[in-house]
């Protein structure tokens, strides 16, 4: 199966994303460290996801891009904050690692997982989804060329069949 | 004697040369119009508790130049957790200004949390701050702007200020004429160059 984490990497990288702001997930752990190793880039903890929107609104105004990777329950802490994106068409890029999926062993993670993508597109947010590692290039690539180049508001949703569905048992 | 928020943001804003501005919803926006309406400023008019986060974000993309935050008690109220965020980072050019009227001006004046005591430069001093005061006293405000301007930041004021309404002096509305017009004065012809 293809690094699709370092792909997800490479993707800013090239394109000049320079602020990564997040806050964790497992999926997006190997990402969280390739952005904190990557001296080109800020990568920083958010204490919840909204900052994230705030931050990357101030990074556009500077003149820099910036990405946010976050959890699908992390979706619903932002529906204000993307005011900002829709009254000000500020360009955006979210990275939302999908919980509540198919094999999901907790269910407090399936209410906001299912109403991620409605709730994205009512608040004005379009969205692009990665089922297959094969397909991490062209689908990351397209996400930041829908934010930065047409300035639009864009959240990556990345499966859980891709990512692998957490187990809750002690780790070995 | 409590202080004059208009006195205090154009003690702040005049001669304010290339600082960068992020104003808070509500009457801190107001205030900071009514300085003198300036394309270097961002004034929000939602997205409440952001500003912080704004001025982060701007201050990280541009650390030659000051960045200034002025919001409102309830605005920094709603984006505490932003406090810790810069505690992380701490840049050296983002200043925190929030004239605190102990009031949620905009809704009918009910009390914020800070008429009940709660210490919000306290909580910018545990986040990391290099300095963070509460200010009540018009002979401090040139100390403010010295930071402001000069200090190694990241500081933070919580300037207690009158609750008494001052005249409505609203800056545009359209957040995309907002966001245009501070990159092409902060950038120039590179605001077209994504």
């Amino acid at each position: 199966m293809p690094d699709w984490p370092a792909e997800l990497h490479r993707a800013l990288n090239t394109h000049r994303v320079r602020q990564v702001g997040y806050v964790p997930d497992a999926g997006h752990a190997r990402l969280i460290e390739l952005c904190h190793a990557d001296r080109g880039m800020i990568a920083l903890p958010l204490t919840s996801e909204e900052e994230g929107i705030g931050l990357a609104a101030g990074a556009w105004l500077g003149g820099e891009r910036a990405a946010l990777l976050m959890q699908s329950s992390g979706v619903g802490n932002c529906a204000n904050a993307l005011t900002l994106a829709a009254n000000c068409g500020f360009p955006l890029l979210m990275l939302v690692t999908m919980r509540g999926e198919a094999g999901e062993r907790n269910p407090w993670q399936v209410p906001m997982g299912r109403a991620t993508p409605e709730a994205l597109r009512l608040a004005g947010v379009r969205t692009l989804r990665l089922k297959h590692a094969e397909e991490t290039k062209a689908t990351a690539d397209a996400a930041v060329k829908l934010a930065f180049e047409e300035q639009s508001a864009v959240a990556l949703l990345i499966s859980q069949q891709l990512i692998g569905v957490k187990s809750f048992e002690e780790k070995q | 004697m409590t202080l004059n928020r208009r006195k205090v943001v154009a003690s702040l804003l005049e001669r304010r040369g290339g600082l960068l501005v992020v104003a808070g919803l509500g009457a801190p926006a107001w205030d900071c119009t009514a300085a003198g309406d300036h394309p270097l400023t961002f004034p929000l008019w939602g997205a409440m508790g952001s500003a912080a986060t704004i001025g982060l974000g701007l201050a990280l993309a541009q650390p030659k130049r000051r960045v200034l935050v002025v919001t409102g008690d309830g605005e920094m109220l709603m984006g505490l957790g932003s406090l810790a965020t810069i505690g992380v980072r701490r840049p050296g050019n983002l200043s925190i200004v929030v004239l605190d009227n102990e009031r949620y001006g905009e809704t009918g004046m009910q009390k914020t949390h800070t008429a009940y005591g709660v210490d919000l430069a306290a909580v910018a001093r545990a986040c990391g701050f290099a300095e963070a005061h509460i200010v009540r006293r018009s002979a401090e405000i040139a100390g403010v702007r010295a930071r402001v301007y000069r200090g190694r930041g990241p500081v933070f004021y919580q300037i207690k200020v009158g609750a008494a309404p001052e005249p409505l002096v609203l800056p545009p509305r359209d957040g995309v004429v907002l966001r245009r017009r501070f990159r092409e004065a902060l950038l120039g012809s590179d605001a077209t160059n994504f």
